[in-house]
């Protein structure tokens, strides 16, 4: 048995992650931040105390069991923490990448009091990419129920719910309005955070699970919410549409030429892959002078997505100060490093037209920050007189997104005034048999919350066709314990799948 | 206890079998929906026009039956293809097949042109899509189809016919040769006003000239539909204001999704911002910011041009190299002197109704 590790015994710095230079990143797709080598990842999971509390379990919306497969890592276990953390999240390499952990895990990490928190993102993210280098693939033996399942959006919220309905032996279809799986994973996220080929594999990963994805269908308009339930014999279905609808500027100027949405940029250059023009047949023109409005994750990727693209200047547009900027820490880091002129406290007042149709400038206005909002966060109110032109040729907005309509419009599902999807504690909806999760309810957030709901929907749907689980585990003598009856479990794990009443 | 053992013994050999089994049957499947994946969506039937104008049949029986009047796909025609809209221009439930018409415009239509062969696939296939049009409580319609808008105000025509309407197509071409579908318009519509350019064929005129006709002739028009090229349907819509009937037109702006995600579709109607792909594509006639439409749509003019060039000397290129192995050819690509002369696009406005 190894000392009891103490703050003072483990490695005082965080292993730092290879990147790739700014100045030669934004020249190139390729992921800035290069991942961790072997010993790294050993080494990181040295500073890990395995403190009993655990809060970092609790800081993380699906919860992970981070201690465990630390622990295993720290055994030299690599296949073991894998299998760990498989057990709760089949999208390390996704999550590990674009989970905001300052916020989550490794925020409340005990280690963090005194020292910076252990990485546990980079080990999570290490563990992924181990796993697609080897070909490691975790295919429980799964006992097939008589259940069907769809799911609607192959995002993050819809692939969790997948994963989790087809371990518990249902078949399960994933619908896809666009040609490639994988929603705002594919769409909106950039190659040089979050690589197709991470995307590709995770994806497969999950078909080898038996999840079958359907793309080019469009629920809703193809067939309806209520066709699934009534004709196409789905016992449950699980709605993850997003959010994903544009909210627009609203400032005189903003339907010129050369005033898009964020989505719109990201969508052209992520899926239909406009940086190839003309080998993609999909154009996106950058000019010289961008300038992005809006500070969360989504204005970093557009940002940092212009200079990549070739724009000379990118500027940001944000209406409150650094303090409440919604972004990940690292992402505003990295945004800064590449050149990124930020504009804190000024707001867009118009967009001035270069008399074709195209954008010249943009007139903004300063901001101070005034009392707390309903958010929490200090508002920002106008100062007279402090107006200013940039010279600017593109505009990208993105400040958020509203409650995607077509499932509204095609179904008699209850909505709530906003036009999201109204659920209750369970994520039902007001139709039986048919959830609902991810931004579709809750408005725009982040991947893991996402992620976070799909499973939340899957036990709900587990519940409501009364599937209990049965990973039948039947492992080393030393599993066997207390609450034991014939060699099966008391708890749900070991139950055979019944449909009662 | 002895039971619990002999369990434990039984299941941990059989699920490792199970497993291997099943990942067997899994990697079937998978190469199965690969290849399923890799068909597209099937092309049945195609038709010539003229030497821009043609149809393709495509295979989709779940589109046909969810297909209404006014809606519009969403295509790719292969992996590294732009997803263009184009309103279905027919539906046939039996036979599980949806219309496209297509004018080879663009980069894009042109190498459909191309390659959209009998036989062959496309890469992806997404809708219907868009709000229909509702269909079922005018009694008396005009039907106004202009240049690229006839292909599409024919579901309209029969939806309307179907709901028991008065139906008066009114339909624009530039000249007699390039007229397609007479009988399909004709057993549909209780009145047929043909207009072309030059007079070739019916009335001289435009396809306001036709609404003319048609207003003086009925004074009891419930309701115009109008689908064309922006400058036609502004037509239309100014033509029928004076008159007060109530006019709509089906707008096909610029589209990447056709979700409303990416609001690159974004129109202008009355003092509101809409999502043509959501919210429409028909809206009020008499309220649509045609000029706001028109400039939109010149968002790409210089990268289509660009694309297109590109292509076309691409295409020269090909001739030049391999014209002896080359399938049967297409009458766009007979005439390479043709190609040069379309690389003088036309305005972009022009081809909006991309089908």
């Amino acid at each position: 048995m190894a000392k009891k590790k103490t703050i003072r015994t483990i490695p005082q710095q965080r292993t730092p992650m290879r990147e790739q230079p700014a100045h030669e990143r934004v020249k190139n797709f390729a992921e800035v931040a290069c991942g961790y080598s072997a010993e790294n990842a050993l080494r990181e999971a040295e500073r890990c105390l395995l403190c009993p509390d655990q809060p970092c379990v609790d800081g993380c919306p699906v919860g992970i069991d981070i201690p465990g497969f630390i622990r295993k890592l720290g055994e030299k276990d690599v296949r073991g923490a894998y299998d760990t953390l498989t057990a709760t999240n089949l999208l390390p390499a996704i999550c590990g990448r674009v989970c905001p952990q300052e916020s989550q895990c490794e925020g409340v990490c005990t280690v963090g009091d005194s020292l910076e928190p252990v990485a546990i993102g980079r080990l999570e993210r290490w563990l992924g990419d181990t796993a697609i280098a080897e070909g490691w693939v975790n295919i429980p033996y799964i006992e097939p129920n008589e259940f069907k399942i769809g799911i609607v959006g192959s995002g993050p919220a819809g692939v969790a719910c997948a994963a989790e309905m087809a371990k518990a032996g249902c078949e399960v279809v994933v619908y896809e309005a666009f040609h490639r799986p994988g929603g705002v994973l594919r769409y909106g996220i950039p190659d040089f955070r979050l690589p197709n080929d991470v995307i590709d594999a995770e994806v497969n990963n999950l078909s080898r699970l038996g999840v079958k994805f359907e793309c080019n269908t469009l629920v809703g308009r193809l067939f309806t919410i209520e066709q699934m339930i009534d004709e196409m014999g789905f016992d449950a279905v699980f709605i993850a549409t997003g959010a994903g609808y544009p909210t627009m500027l609203g400032i005189p100027g903003d339907s010129l030429n050369g005033v898009l949405s964020a989505n719109e940029l990201l969508t052209r250059c992520n899926l239909m892959r406009a940086k190839e023009f003309p080998n993609y047949d999909t154009p996106m023109p950058i000019e010289r002078h961008v300038a992005v409005i809006g500070a969360g994750n989504t204005a970093m990727d557009a940002m940092r997505v212009c200079l990549r693209l070739g724009a000379e200047k990118v500027h940001c547009i944000y209406r409150r100060s650094r303090t409440e900027c919604p972004a990940r820490a690292e992402e505003v880091h990295h945004a800064e490093e590449e050149g990124v002129e930020f504009h804190w406290l000024t707001n867009p007042v118009a967009i001035l037209d270069d008399g074709s149709g195209g954008v010249r400038g943009m007139r903004c206005i300063r901001m101070e920050l005034g009392e707390p909002d309903d958010s929490g966060r200090r508002r920002p109110i106008p100062v007279p007189s402090s107006e200013q032109e940039f010279e600017i040729d593109l505009v990208v907005f993105a400040i958020g997104t509203n409650a995607n309509p077509i499932i509204g419009q095609t179904s008699e599902l209850r909505l709530d005034k906003r036009g999201y999807i109204e659920v209750d504690e369970h994520l039902a909806t007001s139709m039986a048999g048919v959830f609902a999760g991810g931004d579709i309810v809750t408005g725009a957030a982040t991947v893991i919350e996402a992620m976070g709901a799909g499973r939340k929907a899957a036990r709900s749907i587990k519940n409501y066709l009364r599937i209990r689980d049965c990973s039948r585990d039947y492992g080393t003598e030393g599993k066997f314990g207390a609450g034991m009856l014939f060699g099966l479990g008391l708890g749900e794990q070991n139950f055979a799948r019944v449909r009662v009443g | 206890m002895l039971f619990m053992r002999l369990e434990l013994n039984q299941s941990n050999t059989r699920p490792r079998r199970v497993t291997e089994i099943i990942t067997l049957v899994w990697n079937w499947a998978m190469t199965m929906t690969e290849a399923t994946q890799r068909a597209g969506f099937e092309i049945l039937g195609r038709e010539d026009f003229s030497e821009l104008t043609y149809a393709l049949v495509i295979h989709h029986p779940l589109m046909a039956r969810a297909a209404r009047p006014g809606q519009f796909v969403i295509a790719m025609s292969h992996e590294a293809g732009e997803r263009i809209p184009l309103t279905i221009a027919d539906f046939d439930r039996k036979n599980g097949t949806i219309t496209l018409v297509i004018q080879a415009v663009g980069k894009t239509t042109k190498e459909m042109q191309q390659t959209c062969k009998v036989g062959t696939a496309l890469y992806a296939l997404v809708g219907p899509m868009g709000v229909p049009s509702p269909v079922g409580a005018a009694r008396k319609v005009v039907c106004v189809g202009g240049g690229l808008g006839v292909a599409p105000i024919f579901p309209q025509a029969r939806g309307f016919k179907e709901h028991g309407a008065y139906v008066i197509g009114v339909l624009g071409f530039r000249t007699e040769k390039l007229i397609f579908w007479r009988e399909k318009f004709n057993a549909c519509c209780d009145e047929l006003i043909l207009c072309t350019d030059d007079g070739s064929a019916g009335l001289k005129g435009f396809v306001s000239n036709g609404i003319e006709l048609a207003v003086s002739r009925h004074r009891d028009i419930d309701e115009v539909v109008a689908i064309g090229p922006p400058l036609m349907m502004k037509a239309c819509a100014e033509t029928t204001r004076p008159h007060a009937i109530k006019t709509v037109v089906s707008l096909n702006p610029i589209m990447v999704d056709g979700t409303g995600m990416c609001g690159g579709c974004r129109v202008k109607v009355g003092d509101q911002v809409k999502f043509a792909c959501v919210d429409g594509p028909d809206f009020d006639g008499h309220k649509v910011d045609f000029s706001d439409l028109m400039m939109r749509l010149r968002r790409y003019a210089a990268e289509e041009k660009t694309a297109m060039r590109r292509w076309s000397e691409n295409c020269r290129m090909k001739d030049h190299v391999g014209s002896a192995a080359r399938e049967p050819q297409l009458p766009a690509q007979l005439a390479p002197d043709l190609m040069s002369e379309l690389l003088e696009l036309p305005d972009p406005i022009d081809d909006v109704l991309g089908g």
